[in-house]
């Protein structure tokens, strides 16, 4: 049992939710994650470390409302239990000075890249942030993230920040001007992350992209998050989650994401009905 | 890796001799002749209809009943040489609480029994007598059936579970030494029991949400209902054991880490939590499943209940489970009662040199599912989605005996085939898991990442550090992981005795 010391909506279906889990503290790393269960009968799933406060002993992680499991974790409110918060999950990201970085995050992974760029900041590389919103009322964190990157971008396409493209575009634009850039980070939904590193192909940068496939124990235990990297079959829950984009399969991972989609709707309407007849 | 046949300890014979030179044993013996003994014919265990239970979730055998049991335990000749005892991995005083059933007194047998097997429910369900206990029992080799231990273990756990009241040993005064223990499987389980009533201070720690690895993640509620495990779980809590369930040792904290925070002595048991695949093309199909994770997604997540549970499992109209173990019987009935038309069973061996316990196979049959030997896949194919809808086969034949005695298949070339399947469950075997070793650099690992051991004491390269079943063995059975256990625990309290 975990307790929620906090669960706020951020933007439309984005939500932040505090968890007190003072072991995780202690021991977790930019580019980890945790595994959450909303309540006995929901799904386990997997949410990347967005902060944490080493005080409280609290973990933060932001979420996207798609299914039945995070509708429920959109339910939460402050002091309720959950019966499952465990982590942390995943190798940590290499953190390094590698001279100039850029972070790329989007939806859910414009949280999970801060805790990233703010290691980066910390080890004193230059860090260029370019986020993407699909109108700029979406965009969270934007303080958050200012602080810690020496260049700030977004991708908005009601144009109300530097530029209305997808992320690809804007990408390749800053890669042009920026030329030290040594890697990338890059987060976010799978498609924004492919579009990312097929971006970065050409150029030749390190495009590290931390997978989202379909998990269950998140220990290696199970095998359901399996992806090609390189040829290989990898375990991203115990391999990962991080894996340089340019050698992932992207097509089987947007495959195997689909593995249950007539499910999910049937949970998602078995769901409303009981609740909300 | 291991030889299990050890000779039985000189205390150990002391006891049973003891037992046996009891007055009311002697006159039991001379109240019913062993000729008359051996004219009472096996007791069934009594099962549910195939064609019901195939379609449901309950436990498929009902337990023998009071008679029946009484019955069953007549046939036991009390031997003044048991073998049974030997066959035993934990060393069960089979005769004593046999006979104690026999008499009528079922309270004073599940004593018995849990002096030397804390999970006795358990055992009596999934344990693979046939080839331990009852394997070389002397009524066997004289009329070829054994007495059914198994099942008369089973009728006296569940008789004290069903009656409420669940006996509690008085435990020693606390010795204040504290005991980590990493995984909380059957291996664990036994190591707390055994721990706790020796009065150190036992705490488990389950990377998952619920205790009891494997028992609750891999066997089936209709081998093995949970509020069976369950009640064995909080039987162990009464003796004090602390569970510290989602808490992933390794990860959430090292053993090292836990070192310092004042554990005096470790046991590992963390299992064979890695699944191994095919390796061939086409595995990462939809569809295709490691048995880990259809039967977790089955089990620990009640998959089996969607969608008022949240977590899906794919079910497929035509089940293929390739491999003969106990996992893959467990994950072809599963299939079958998930409403499966046709769940097949694709073994590479023939049918004699499958694992699984005898029982599982017949069980199998029963049911309806079908058996194709000798077949290996060679690769899976899938249709425009990227779901399995079928795999090409090769045909086996036997060949010389590998390192495991058994006989090597080998392919026999040319003889591919098509086999229609949109579920594929892969139940080949695990590895150990890695989590451990990786983050405890002291620890010596095998070639196969087992961790290694002294086979003796259970001791790893680690001072304090102990380790049992399929951490150390890569893919075993529930007994032998508490065959491993009991040795372990023993030492482990010499240890802290020491300290």
């Amino acid at each position: 049992m975990a307790k929620i010391l906090k669960r706020e909506r951020l933007v439309p279906n984005i939500h932040v939710i505090e968890v007190e889990a003072p072991e995780i503290v202690r021991k977790c790393k930019p580019g980890q994650f945790v595994i959450i269960m909303p309540d006995k009968k929901g799904e386990r799933i997997p949410l990347t470390i967005a902060d944490w406060d080493k005080k409280k002993g609290s973990i933060t992680s932001v979420f996207l409302v798609v299914g039945t499991s995070t509708h429920k974790l959109a339910q939460l409110k402050e002091g309720d239990d959950v019966p499952v918060f465990v982590g942390p999950l995943g190798r940590p990201s290499e953190i390094d000075n590698f001279g100039t970085v850029l972070v790329a995050g989007g939806c859910f992974g414009i949280a999970a890249v801060y805790p990233i760029a703010r290691a980066l900041k910390e080890k004193g590389n230059k860090v260029i942030t370019l986020l993407d919103v699909k109108a700029s009322y979406l965009l969270y964190w934007e303080e958050k993230l200012r602080e810690v990157s020496d260049q700030f971008h977004v991708s908005s396409r009601d144009s109300f920040y530097d530029c209305k493209e997808y992320i690809p575009k804007t990408l390749d634009a800053i890669l042009k001007k920026e030329k030290k850039i040594a890697r990338i980070h890059s987060i976010g939904c799978t498609y924004l992350m492919y579009t990312c590193a097929e971006a970065t192909r050409s150029h030749e940068i390190k495009t590290l992209v931390s997978l989202n496939p379909i998990m269950v124990d998140g220990t290696g235990m199970c095998g359901a998050c399996r992806v090609t990297v390189g040829g290989k079959t990898k375990f991203a829950c115990v391999d990962g989650p991080d894996f340089d984009g340019h050698l992932v399969d992207w097509d089987e991972l947007f495959m195997r994401r689909k593995s249950y989609f007539d499910d999910e709707i049937q949970s998602m309407c078995y769901w409303e009905k009981k609740n909300f007849p | 890796m291991a030889e299990n046949k050890k000779e039985m300890p000189p205390e150990m014979r002391e006891k049973l001799k003891a037992g046996f030179n009891q007055e009311w044993r002697k006159e039991l013996r001379k109240s019913f002749p062993m000729k008359e003994r051996m004219k009472i014919e096996r007791q069934k265990m009594p099962e549910r209809d195939p064609d019901e239970r195939n379609k449901d979730f309950f436990e498929v055998n009902r337990g023998l009943d009071a008679k029946a049991a009484v019955t069953e335990a007549k046939r036991c000749w009390d031997c003044a040489n048991p073998q049974c005892v030997k066959g035993c991995p934990v060393g069960i005083d089979i005769p004593a609480f046999v006979k104690m059933i026999e008499i009528g007194d079922f309270d004073q047998s599940v004593r018995k029994l849990k002096e030397t097997n804390a999970l006795p429910a358990i055992c009596g369900r999934v344990c693979p007598q046939e080839s331990q206990c009852e394997e070389v029992c002397n009524l066997k080799k004289a009329t070829g059936t054994p007495v059914a231990i198994g099942n008369l273990e089973r009728f006296a756990a569940d008789y004290e579970r069903e009656k409420g009241e669940m006996f509690i040993p008085s435990l020693p005064p606390s010795t204040g030494k504290k005991v980590a223990i990493i995984g909380s499987g059957p291996a664990g389980l036994t190591v707390a029991g055994d721990l706790a009533l020796k009065g150190h201070k036992c705490t488990i720690f389950e990377a998952l949400h619920l205790p009891g690895g494997v028992l609750w993640y891999g066997i089936p509620e209709f081998r093995l209902p949970k509020r069976i495990l369950e009640a064995e779980v909080d039987y162990l809590k009464k003796l004090g054991v602390e569970l510290r369930t989602n808490f992933v040792v390794g990860l959430t904290a090292t053993l090292n880490e836990l070192k310092k925070e004042g554990f005096d002595a470790f046991f590992v048991g963390t299992g064979a939590g890695l699944p191994n695949f095919m390796r061939i093309p086409g595995e990462n199909l939809i569809g295709v499943y490691s048995a880990n994770e259809y039967l977790t997604r089955v089990n620990l997540m009640r998959g089996f209940e969607f969608p008022e549970y949240d977590t899906p499992v794919y079910l497929g109209k035509n089940a293929v489970v390739l491999g003969g173990g106990n996992v893959a019987m467990d994950s072809v009935r599963t299939s079958k009662r998930l409403g499966a038309e046709k769940s097949t069973i694709v073994y590479r061996r023939s049918r004699v040199e499958m694992p699984a316990r005898i029982e599982e196979v017949h069980h199998a049959e029963e049911e309806g599912i079908e058996f194709h030997f000798l077949t290996t896949p060679t690769r899976f194919m899938g249709d425009d989605k990227g779901h399995v809808k079928a795999m090409e086969c090769i045909q086996m034949e036997l060949g010389e005996p590998d390192s495991s005695g058994r006989r090597r298949p080998v392919p026999v070339e040319g003889s591919e085939f098509i086999m229609e399947a949109d579920l594929v469950v892969v139940a080949i075997g695990n590895s150990p898991n890695p989590l451990i070793p990786q983050t405890t650099p002291q620890l010596k690992v095998g070639r196969w990442g087992n961790i290694e051991v002294n086979w003796d004491t259970m001791e790893t390269s680690m001072k304090g550090v102990y380790a049992g079943g399929d951490i150390i063995r890569g893919g075993a059975t529930v007994i032998l992981a508490m065959g491993d256990a009991r040795i372990a625990a023993n030492e482990m309290d010499k240890y802290l005795q020491k300290r």
